[in-house]
């Protein structure tokens, strides 16, 4: 455990980050994180792949590797499974986690290999200028829909649950302290874990998550989460959700039809059964709150554990023990 | 070297005896037959008799194509005698024809006079039919051009396992044993070996094993005692280097020289790959070898597989992807930035018979020009190609070699006949094999990520997880020595041409071409890769027939040996020979403008015949 402070963490290069942009809010969540973790600064290894988000890891004081579209999911997956002693985190948007490196995304989190993978949502492609992203809003007029999209968008939750993940978080770009909680408990969290990031794109999709964050309404449309806590919102912590006779989520206020503090749902995010997260992942505004916070963290055997496991039992038994005994092993005959 | 025949004797009034040096023999069946676990069971009993073995399959693509159809025809070709086997043969001296499709299938690839054992209960209209011939071939006069050993071997497979209680299906499955004992009996080989692969097989199921067994006995009592086969053939041992011997495919000396690499280097192995044919078989083989430490990844598609190997490099591994001509072309853009970010890695290319999915189980020198070229921007890459199936561990070693210590992506290309194809190979002692030296940065020193050596221009290899040596790459240009992010004109010239200037001097370090026959004369025969055997095989067949021919096989595609120009400028004439439409030829003609280069070439998913490259060399000597 090392004494850090963000800054620690902030290298020489100067942010090219557009001014406004939700990207300076994460960054400063993410290196308070990491010097709150006060892992060595060694130990980490920042990967991301391409787009406005990407370039995050050459502003990070640690390693940091910017790659492919796409592809950051495989290459961090690679390394940590190279090296578990790792700290991997990989940085993607939305395009380049969902759209182009969709497959990686899925597969890293079906077998549990432990990184840390921030996904920048903000409904848009940035770096080329403004086209629509697997999670534009249907109906969305962009560059390349200029009568509006007619496609739906992924929820990232879903997918994540869909694909057997056993950790999610969501935050917002501007909610700087939520955002660092979140990414320390990911990193915590032994195996894949995925943290959503609603951010803002100032230039190409100003105002996208305003629903959400909009100061008027905010307080009523966003439920923090927190583990073993009721599920309460709203201005004067007067609302929360319960479940309906048909099992589905329902908003109710306290002190309205004799409903109490105590009627409302407590949050469970280790229960293994993802029902109950499934549906706070999919809640939408304004008939519910968005759910932030760590919305599942269940423990599972790791990718990279289990490989180290499995090395360590095969050469316990194995007669092999270089390079010399293969090429011996088998038939082998003598010429005189 | 085909007609080498020595000697013939009578042994008793219907067995002849025929000492040869060398035999070809061909297993032939539907794909289900088992005809290539016979083939194998074959060399193997040679090999271990103290035969040089070479062999190749030769099986379609579908895992059960349509029963008793040419296209469904799996064969196994196994090439042994006392001398060293450079090729699998071109023509076969004897046939195993499991059915008329096989027959059908394989006739062109037999001697006249060969030994054709065909399964005489396959022969029915149907399978006739099916076949694509209208009448029985068995019935046709041209099958006294041959010895046609007509044995009814599903009968006499059934006959054998009458008592066993195994259902008719699984009683059917042994007949290949029955070819197999025949075919041992043939050429004199015990059964032993035999017999106990069959008992570690099914080693599960004792009455299963037991009637393999059984079945095998009573193919080679069979042949034994009615002298159905007028033949018995008598190869010796073969008078070799001595050493401890064993024998290897392609793929798995591939493998192997990857491990022996990795433990020279120091480093942990991972190979991040994604199944493909011909290529999986080396994935398969380094996924059993945990006990080395080696780490397999099978990703989720070509991309991910070398996508995991470039983030196994960065954290330190010695990195491998392995696929063929399909999958080179997925994992071109991350090649690329194996290249930019100036990482080691091995990415080896089985090739096969292309464009698109092609012939996936056929061979073709068919990458070549994508290797060298296929990717985005100036990415020049260091390209080896391995000759033979036991040297597929020596390329392997060597391009882990010039990755590490060059910092560099380096292309292995093998194809599907090395990769499948097995010799006779004698074992290395690691002692033996040159050193490597990972440029790994220490703790402490003063870290500039494209500082470079000056004789190699090779960066060093900062791992994470060590202290002070902080830094970030990626696939952006960046500022020669500091790495930071760059677009200016003047420094993208200076890195571009550092890039290419790194690969071009690795020429000094890789041993100069050699020239099998003499360092001059009227032709020169030019080959590289997989198709070493038949090439060194025909110049040297020439060259006692007295002819001025001689052969450079490159190794090395990328870059060249530096007295590669000096060579060619010491003959009349160059003949490049390749199994594509000129790919070498091509990159000569861009390197070395100054010769004048014939070609020839051959894109029918085989291998060369030693026979159509003499008569083409002969042609071209003569003209």
């Amino acid at each position: 455990m090392e004494n850090y402070t963000a800054k620690d963490f902030k290298s020489d290069q100067e942010i090219r980050w557009c001014p406004g942009c939700g990207d300076h809010g994460i960054i400063n969540s993410v290196q308070k994180a990491m010097a709150d973790l006060g892992y060595p600064r060694e130990t980490w290894a920042v990967i991301s792949g391409i787009g406005c988000s990407s370039r995050l890891p050459y502003y990070m004081n640690c390693y940091g590797f910017h790659t492919i579209h796409g592809r950051a999911a495989a290459i961090a997956a690679g390394a940590k499974s190279a090296n578990p002693r790792l700290n991997v985190l990989q940085i993607s948007g939305d395009g380049d986690a969902l759209a182009i490196g969709g497959n990686h995304f899925i597969h890293a989190i079906r077998r549990n290999i432990d990184i840390t993978m921030m996904v920048f949502n903000n409904e848009i492609y940035g770096l080329t200028k403004g086209q629509y992203s697997p999670t534009t809003k249907l109906g969305t007029k962009t560059k390349t829909s200029p009568y509006g999209t007619i496609e739906m968008p992924f929820n990232p939750g879903e997918l994540v649950i869909g694909a057997q993940g056993r950790f999610f978080a969501r935050s917002i770009d501007t909610s700087v302290q939520l955002t660092a909680e979140v990414t320390k408990e990911a990193v915590l969290h032994r195996g894949t874990a995925v943290v959503e990031v609603l951010q803002n794109c100032v230039i190409f999709a100003d105002g996208v998550h305003a629903a959400i964050t909009d100061k008027e309404y905010r307080e009523d449309r966003q439920l923090v989460l927190k583990h073993g806590q009721p599920m309460i919102f709203g201005k004067n912590g007067q609302k929360g959700l319960v479940v309906d006779r048909t099992g589905k989520l329902q908003v109710v206020e306290i002190g309205k039809d004799g409903i109490t503090a105590a009627d409302l749902l407590v949050h469970d995010a280790r229960c293994e059964n993802p029902s109950m997260h499934w549906m706070l992942v999919h809640m939408k505004a304004p008939e519910f709150p968005v759910a932030l916070g760590v919305i599942r963290d269940v423990e599972g055997r790791t990718y990279d554990q289990a490989l180290e496991e499995q090395i360590a039992s095969v050469k316990a038994t194995s007669p092999i023990h270089n390079a010399d005994d293969l090429l011996n092993s088998g038939d082998t005959w003598e010429v005189k | 070297m085909f007609l080498n025949m020595k000697n013939e004797i009578i042994m008793n009034e219907s067995i002849k005896v025929i000492e040869r040096r060398d035999v070809v023999i061909r297993f032939s069946g539907d794909s289900g037959d088992g005809m290539q676990l016979t083939g194998q069971q074959f060399s193997d009993a040679a090999a271990l008799f103290g035969n040089e073995v070479s062999t190749f399959p030769d099986y379609p693509a579908e895992i059960r194509a349509p029963q008793g159809t040419v296209g469904g025809v799996s064969g196994f070709q196994v090439h042994f005698g006392d001398n060293p086997m450079k090729t699998p043969g071109d023509f076969a001296d004897v046939l195993v024809a499991m059915n008329p499709a096989a027959l059908k299938a394989n006739l062109r690839w037999v001697k006249k006079g060969a030994t054709i054992i065909v399964n005489k209960d396959a022969f029915n209209p149907k399978n006739i039919e099916k076949a694509g011939y209208t009448s029985n071939p068995l019935e046709d006069p041209a099958a006294s051009d041959y010895n046609l050993v007509a044995t009814p071997i599903t009968t006499l497979t059934e006959e054998a396992l009458k008592d066993s209680g195994l259902d008719q299906k699984s009683i059917v499955k042994c007949k290949n044993m029955f070819a197999l004992g025949m075919t041992l009996w043939m050429f004199d080989r015990t059964l032993e070996h035999t017999e106990a692969l069959l008992n570690q097989k099914f080693s599960k199921k004792l009455n299963v094993a037991a009637a393999n067994r059984k079945v095998l006995q009573a193919g080679y009592n069979y042949a034994g005692n009615v002298h159905a086969l007028a033949v018995h053939f008598d190869v010796g041992h073969a008078i070799i280097e001595p050493g401890r011997y064993r024998t290897i495919t392609g793929n798995k000396a591939t493998a192997w020289g990857l491990i022996a690499a990795a433990e020279k280097a120091g480093l942990p192995l991972f190979c991040g790959s994604y199944p493909i044919t011909p290529a999986t078989d080396i994935l398969q083989e380094l996924a059993l070898h945990r006990e080395l430490g080696v780490k397999t990844y099978q990703a989720e598609d070509e991309i991910a597989g070398i996508c995991t190997s470039i983030g196994a490099s960065y954290a330190g591994s010695l990195a491998a992807t392995t696929t063929s001509g399909p999958g080179l072309a997925l994992k071109s853009e991350a090649a690329g930035l194996a290249v930019m970010a100036e990482l080691p890695l091995v990415i080896v290319d089985v090739q096969r018979g292309g464009p698109s999915t092609g012939l996936p189980t056929k061979t073709e020198q068919s990458d070549l020009l994508q290797a060298l070229h296929g990717r985005n921007g100036e990415s020049p890459m260091p390209v080896i190609a391995a000759s033979t199936p036991g040297d597929c561990f020596y390329a392997a070693f060597q391009a882990a070699k010039i990755a590490v210590e060059h910092m560099t992506p380096v292309i292995l290309l093998t194809d599907g006949f090395l990769g499948n194809g097995a010799q006779s190979w004698k074992i290395p002692a690691m002692k033996d094999m040159p050193p490597i030296h990972p440029r790994v940065a220490t703790a402490g020193e003063d870290y500039k990520p494209y500082a470079r050596d000056p004789q190699t221009l090779a960066r060093t290899w900062a791992l994470p997880g060590t202290p002070g040596l902080e830094h970030r790459i990626g696939g952006l240009e960046k500022v020669n020595i500091t790495g930071e992010i760059s677009y200016v004109p003047e420094n993208h010239q200076v890195m571009t041409e550092l890039r290419q200037a790194k690969i071009d001097r690795i020429a000094a370090v890789i041993p100069p071409q050699r020239v099998i026959g003499s360092p001059e004369g009227t032709l020169l025969v030019v080959g590289w890769g997989g198709t070493y055997g038949h090439l060194h095989t025909a110049v040297e067949e020439l060259r006692a027939e007295g002819k001025s021919v001689s052969l450079a096989h490159f190794t090395h595609i990328n870059p060249l040996p530096a007295n590669t120009g000096e060579i060619f400028s010491r003959f009349e004439k160059i003949l490049v020979c390749e199994l594509n439409l000129g790919q070498f030829a091509h990159h000569l003609r861009g390197i070395l403008p100054r010769f004048h280069y014939q070609q020839y070439n051959k894109v029918a998913g085989l291998p060369f015949t030693v026979v159509e490259l003499k008569e083409t060399i002969t042609e071209i000597l003569t003209k």
